[in-house]
């Protein structure tokens, strides 16, 4: 063994921990009285300093050991968590990361001191924002004597309430609950001391059976949290990661994924054969080694799924950094996080939404001053959303800033002469232009944003992974811009289907259910193109129009109902063919410009069948429709 | 890659193939393999140029017909139709695309002296897409410029084509110079 394996070892042992460092210390700013977070950096700290020690790295060790007394005290109720402590310790954990690249690094000891500055001095602020607490319960009869609760809720936060939330504790179950009855109650918070007759002048005409209390403000709350640190035993064990982890090179993943992938392919040729030859003693062995490849795929895509929190620490820090530098605070909030994508694409994704997050804090959030003056709150909230929706996963990055200035793109456009002067584009148009390499709007560049390299390149990276983007825009309100990604880039779950004699591939997990083509649908040219289905309209789109399918459609045509960004739409086939495993191809830069497919497969009769893109087939569906209203 | 009389110090291995009732030639390094006729799975609003898709041992490969370009007439597939599967430098990067062929004739070596530049009156084809004529057999041989046909490909289809054919309204520029 050489010396260079275990110092391997140590460093990305250490940089991993690192990076959980940073995540949990800007956790800590958003909450800062949780004892279990603080216990968890201390944790951190510790075995960074041990691991340093034992691997012969005494710079690093003797760093964090001064690192690690700040945080005992804060463990102790000693000092507290204040944004200061935060600034501190990240600058801390900067310089750990740096010590990790560059043995010796110096500037450690002066941001041992400010931490030894700050315990001495940690200043005992009395508790600043003291919240007075309501709860209110309306009598039963309310609703059915016509009151309107949530009038009662406006008076209220006009007052001053905020944080305003229902209790919904004594609901009963569905089956008992009589729609006229009133079964919730409220709480809510307020940081004045109020009267109770000003309180009650939002209940003008409610009196009768109202229970109200208004409790005064908990001293130092989160400060008696802090001094009386629950026991040991009752925590969560040491490192909190539940069972054993394994560290495995990310190569090895997707040369595992391209063998699955194989794999896959084969076993549907095995199938096919099995089924020409029709012995049941073989047909027996296929349909096992169906089991065992459908669970090895399955088991694969889960070891490459990555939940989006994998990289979200990153856009924390970004956020933190960039009021810093601007100058201004903002409120970053996180949704989601638990939403897992392939890893790749996880991957892939950080730099696009980091261009994001910096244009929607350089560009979208105005300055206070603004803000209030728009009647806005001062403090600007930039958001990530994720979640899933059907075989996607939806990411949104919304400021709620000034929106994005029509006129200023559009006039922009004009002098680079990507539009003409006298071109009428809709708003889906003009917000498209703020994509084109080295389009920006800013007056000035700065240091953060401005130099329009960004967004071509969120377009791009969004492109390559077969997602799409999407800019929203009201003036005043602010901007959003929605990712949508597919779940994986590797195999789908696929809905094979045939259009004269061609197939095609639907992903599975957008499927709602298939009917069959009522009769009066059955011909090309019969006017309306909705079907009724229980009681709904849902309008439907013949693929064989849109995909130029010769000859005559099939006697018994289906629909098969996917779920779209606009809703249910019906897609009509001529015959479906069955769900198969489908290990999506890329398709060459030769084809890659047709936006109606995602990749290609290879079936297991070793013909080629075309994967839709679902967004895409509706969108264009829904061009053509306006063009033929149009025309007519 | 395309072929360079001048700058080759030996004779270069090219696969002769009819095509539209010419003989032409590629460099035998790009060829993979010939294939007999498979099934070809049509692509939807693609170009005529590449109208397909065929599988070439699990791999979904784009089957191109040259006639297109070089304006040759199109006539159904003979009994010694063959596609050439071929490694084919596109953006940058090679590609691997399968090539209808009438017929595939034979690796031959051919004198890079008796090779010449395309004479600029008199050509039949797009004079761009051929990069050099030779003799074979008594025959002429065309060389077609397999990197300039697909490369020009790519520049006319921005990958943004709709199925109709209707262009995009905006025109893109470089991006302009900090």
């Amino acid at each position: 063994m050489t010396d260079e394996e275990p110092n391997a070892i140590f460093r990305n042992e250490a940089e991993t921990l690192v990076e959980t460092l940073e995540e949990r210390l800007l956790r800590l700013e958003a909450t800062p009285g949780d004892a279990d977070l603080i216990d968890a950096v201390f944790r951190d700290l510790h075995t960074l300093k041990g691991s340093g020690a034992m691997f012969g790295r005494h710079d690093v060790a003797n760093f964090l050991h001064g690192f690690e007394t700040a945080f005992e005290a804060v463990r102790e109720g000693r000092a507290k968590v204040n944004e200061q402590l935060i600034a501190i310790s990240l600058a801390a954990k900067d310089h750990i990361a740096n010590l990790l690249s560059k043995p010796g690094a110096d500037g450690g000891d002066a941001i041992l001191n400010q931490l030894a500055v700050y315990l001495e001095g940690t200043p005992q602020t009395p508790q600043d924002s003291r919240l007075w607490h309501l709860t209110f319960k309306l009598a039963p009869d309310t609703l059915a004597l016509g009151g309107r609760p949530e009038a009662i809720i406006d008076d209220l936060r006009s007052l001053g309430f905020r944080d305003i939330r229902a209790l919904l504790g004594d609901v009963p179950p569905l089956s008992k609950i009589d729609p006229e009855r009133l079964y919730i109650s409220w709480e809510a918070w307020i940081d004045r001391d109020i009267g109770r007759d000003e309180i009650l002048t939002a209940f003008l005409f409610h009196e009768d059976g109202l229970e109200l209390t208004l409790a005064p403000p908990i001293e130092e709350a989160t400060a008696r949290d802090l001094e009386d640190p629950k026991p040991d035993s009752t925590r969560s064990p040491a490192n909190g990661r539940g069972g054993a982890l394994m560290r495995v090179p990310a190569e090895r993943l997707d040369e595992m994924m391209d063998r699955v992938g194989e794999l896959v392919i084969a076993e549907a040729r095995l199938r096919e054969a099995a089924a020409r030859i029709g012995e049941s003693g073989l047909s027996s062995i296929v349909e096992d080694i169906s089991r065992l490849t459908s669970g090895m795929r399955e088991t694969t895509m889960s070891v490459r799924m990555t939940p989006i929190s994998a990289i979200t620490g990153r856009f924390r820090r970004l956020a933190h950094d960039l009021a810093g530098k601007l100058g201004r605070h903002f409120d970053f909030v996180i949704e989601g996080e638990k939403t897992e994508l392939d890893k790749t694409v996880v991957e892939r994704l950080a730099e696009p939404l980091m261009h994001i997050i910096r244009n929607a804090a350089d560009h979208g959030l105005e300055d206070p001053s603004l803000r209030s003056a728009a009647g806005k709150p001062a403090t600007g909230t930039i958001r990530l959303e994720a979640r899933y929706a059907g075989a996607e996963v939806l990411i949104s990055l919304s400021d709620d800033g000034r929106g994005l200035d029509r006129e200023a793109i559009r006039m922009r456009a004009v002098e680079r002469g990507l539009i003409a002067s006298s071109a009428t584009l809709s708003d889906e148009e003009i917000f498209g232009l703020i994509f084109e390499p080295g389009f920006s709007t800013a007056a000035e560049v700065t240091d953060l944003s401005g130099r329009g390299v960004g967004m071509d390149v969120v377009r791009r990276t969004i492109d390559e992974l077969r997602g799409t983007v999407e800019v929203s825009s009201e003036p005043g309100y602010g901007t959003s811009v929605s990712l949508r990604l597919p779940l994986t880039l590797a195999i789908i779950d696929g809905l094979l289907v045939d259009l004269a004699g061609e197939r095609f591939v639907l992903p599975l997990a957008a499927v709602l259910e298939i009917v069959e083509l009522p009769a009066e649908h059955g011909h090309p040219t019969s006017r309306n193109a909705f079907l009724d289905i229980r009681d709904t309209l849902v309008p439907f789109l013949r693929l064989r129009d849109l995909l130029e399918s010769p000859g005559e459609p099939a006697p018994f045509q289906k629909v098969i109902v996917v779920s779209s960004a606009d809703g249910r739409v019906g897609l009509v086939v001529d015959r479906i063919i069955g769900s198969n495993q489908t290990v999506i191809k890329q398709l060459s830069p030769l084809h890659s410009g047709l936006k109606l497919f995602s990749g290609a497969t290879i079936l297991g009769d070793g013909g080629v069948a075309l994967i839709l893109d679902i967004p895409q087939l509706v969108h264009r569906g829904r061009c053509l429709a306006e063009r033929a209203q149009e025309a007519a | 890659m395309t072929i360079h009389p001048e700058d080759t110090d030996g004779n270069v291995d090219l696969v002769t193939f009819r095509l539209g009732g010419e003989i032409c030639a590629v460099p035998a390094s790009q060829l993979r393999e010939v294939l007999e006729p498979v099934a070809m799975m049509r692509v939807p609003g693609a170009a005529e140029f590449v109208a397909g898709l065929i599988n070439v041992r699990g791999t979904v490969v784009p089957l191109s017909d040259l006639r297109v370009p070089l304006g040759m007439p199109r006539e159904p597939a003979g009994e010694h139709a063959r596609i050439m599967v071929m490694d084919i430098p596109v953006s940058g990067q090679s590609c691997v695309v399968g090539i209808l062929a009438d017929a595939v004739h034979e690796v031959t070596r051919l004198d890079p002296e008796k090779c010449e530049q395309v004479p600029t009156v008199g050509a039949r084809w797009p004079q761009r897409f051929v990069s050099a004529v030779g003799r074979w057999k008594g025959d002429l041989v065309t060389l077609p410029d397999l990197a300039t046909i697909f490369e020009d490909f790519l520049d006319g289809f921005d990958g943004r084509t709709t199925l109709t054919g209707a262009r995009r309204a905006t025109k893109i520029q470089e991006p302009e110079r900090a």
